[in-house]
């Protein structure tokens, strides 16, 4: 019961970290995100990331940051198994999922639906 | 947006920017935060009940149930983006649909909904990642110089 | 006749002798809607795009204007028309359709202007009997082009406008009843350094503020001359600014008499809308549908319309470029 509790406050949190991008710094949605993915991925380096995972399961997981985490994540693991390529093989092993399933279902959304305007 | 070089304005264009700004209607930035908060907390909340729900259910390991999740997450998004429903989700809770993964999710789809009219390859697939793009550069490109510095770092004993 | 250093006042008075409006489903629901000669439910329609639905817009516009005039397309010497489109397509399309010699124009949302001033000098230099002006713009044709696919999520602040999807046009002849164009100031290109595309009511005021000084001071006339003075797609935020602004020029328009099409064409609660309505088309149906069919009724005697555009395109906000901005005038009188 309390890790839902906890993923809705740090969940919350890092959107709101990203609305006082938009609003506060008047960064685009574009600009907002890639930062926060880039910050994902230095906290994903430093091994601070993963413990945030563990306390906040999906609230630290959903936030785009998470991507920037799984792609060091993923470099660093192929590092250990394979040697120095595995930093440029291994980058989308973990997200591979997450960006497979929004390429095949927005290409499906293109389709199926027409744009409402 | 980068920051305008203020010294580059003429005085009377600079005078202008202030009287402008001045007039203009404030952002209600505290309003806007709460309804980030609560719409972001709510979507990550339902991404934590998924996984348990493919933990307890499908028997997927607590490392692996993200993936299920995210998937359920990111069709939901394509099918309200096609409803033309997502954007006014988005109107209201601004960071809190566009910072989880149905942001990234939702700029794939609608670009790739938009460009129906110019055709499936150029239209649709050659526009796809218009707006997604930068997520994906940026996230690699980090990815890549934090994993060397990571690794040069341990080589040294460092890390 | 050039008067003073940017205006033209027409001797001969070209008379708008007929003029049409057409607007899609937000215009319906707007407070304007019963000036609109035709209304659309649905945003495309029924065509495949979002631009061919702009380009029906305007072929709807047009016909509709010299039917009422009870003419025919072989009637019209010229058609002056613009949009907001990549290369004007929309107009260039219609113009196909409509086979009339073309001359296509743009000055963003300012064409409206743009194309009666010009439409009144070949009326008054006896180089066309009739012309047809017609501009529109399309809401989701628009937001594909320059900001964002119109189904994407992100949060518009309170100073972001609405555009007009809508057509308008305005047959202009050397002899007839109605309104007739009496003077036209062209603008010149203002930029004070502002470059956000979400605010574009405070990039335009100052071109809209230059043009009517020039006109005022052009002509010797004063701002009390007329029954009303309207900015073409100014919205909520330009029409303070521009205000503010002129009461520090020393030109003193009363507030009754000054408004914004932007800010008339939608009704303030109406989602979305934030600080109004903007686009070729705003102006455009505003002026030729509302305006004019005011003045058709006796309700108002003498109008200048004060067309704003904003010059920038979606690359030269990338590059880091500020946004330009023109304004033209033109006064209408019956």
């Amino acid at each position: 019961m309390d890790k839902l509790i906890w993923a809705f406050i740090i969940g919350g949190s890092i959107c709101v970290i990203g609305q006082l991008m938009l609003d506060g710094l008047k960064l685009t949605p574009a600009h907002t995100t890639s930062t926060l993915v880039v910050v994902g991925a230095i906290l994903g380096g430093l091994g601070l990331y993963e413990p945030l995972v563990k306390f906040a399961g999906a609230g630290a997981t959903v936030p785009i940051s998470s991507f920037g985490n799984s792609l060091v994540k993923g470099a660093l693991q192929e590092f250990e198994s394979s040697g120095p390529i595995g930093v440029l093989t291994g980058i989308f092993h973990i997200t591979s999922g997450g960006i497979s399933a929004a390429i095949i279902f927005g290409f499906i959304g293109a389709l199926v639906f027409k744009p409402k305007g | 947006m980068s920051i305008k070089k203020k010294k580059e304005l003429s005085p009377t264009q600079q005078e202008y920017q202030q009287f402008a700004q001045e007039r203009e209607p404030k952002r209600p930035i505290v309003l806007n935060c709460i309804k980030a908060f609560i719409v972001g907390g709510l979507i990550c909340t339902f991404g934590q009940v998924l996984q348990m729900f493919f933990i307890k259910y499908f028997h997927f390991s607590k490392e692996s149930a993200g993936n299920p999740a995210m998937a359920v997450i990111i069709i939901i998004t394509v099918i309200l983006t096609g409803f033309g429903v997502f954007d006014h989700i988005a109107q209201f809770a601004g960071a809190g649909t566009v910072v989880p993964i149905t942001g990234f999710a939702n700029t794939i789809a609608s670009a790739a909904i938009e460009h129906r009219s110019e055709g499936y390859v150029l239209g649709v697939g050659g526009n796809m990642f218009k707006l997604a793009g930068p997520v994906i550069v940026y996230g690699v490109f980090s990815a890549f110089v934090v994993s060397l510095v990571v690794v040069s770092l341990r080589a040294l004993g460092v890390m | 006749m050039l008067t003073g250093h940017q205006t033209w006042v027409f001797e001969t008075k070209p008379t708008i002798i007929a003029s049409a409006a057409v607007g899609g489903p937000y215009e319906a629901k707007g407070p304007l809607a019963p000036d609109f000669d035709l209304l659309h439910g649905d945003i495309r329609l029924g065509q495949d795009s979002f631009e061919k639905a702009e380009q029906k817009l305007q072929e709807q516009a047009c016909e509709t204007a010299i039917k009422k005039a009870k003419l025919k397309k072989e009637d019209v010497q010229f058609l002056l028309s613009g949009d907001l489109i990549n290369q004007i397509v929309p107009s260039s399309f219609s113009a196909r359709t409509l086979a009339i010699p073309y001359l296509g124009l743009y000055g963003a949302c300012s064409t409206s202007m743009e194309g009666l001033s010009l439409a009144s000098l070949l009326i008054e230099s006896k180089f066309a009997k009739k012309a047809l002006v017609c501009v529109s713009s399309h809401n989701a044709a628009s937001e594909k082009q320059y900001r964002y696919p119109t189904e994407y999520g992100s949060q518009k602040p309170p100073s972001a406008q609405w555009t007009v999807t809508g057509s308008g046009a305005a047959l202009v002849s050397d002899k007839g009843e109605g309104p007739k164009v009496t003077a036209s100031t062209i603008g010149r290109v203002i930029d004070m350094g502002l470059s956000d595309p979400f605010n574009m009511g405070a990039a335009m005021a100052p071109a809209a503020v230059d043009t009517l000084e020039a006109h005022f001071r052009d002509l010797n006339r004063d701002p009390s001359y007329y029954d009303l003075i309207a900015t073409g797609d100014l919205g909520r935020v330009g029409h303070k600014i521009a205000g503010d602004l002129l009461k520090k020029h020393g030109l003193n328009i009363p507030e009754e008499i000054l408004t914004d099409c932007g800010i008339l064409i939608y009704n303030k609660d109406q989602p979305v809308v934030m600080s109004g309505g903007s686009g070729c088309g705003c102006c455009a149906v505003t002026t030729f549908g509302h305006f004019l069919n005011r003045m058709r009724k006796g309700e108002l005697k003498k109008i200048l319309v004060v067309a704003t555009g904003a010059l920038l395109s979606p690359m030269s906000y990338q590059q880091k470029e500020s946004i330009p901005s023109i304004a033209h005038a033109v006064s209408i009188e019956i």
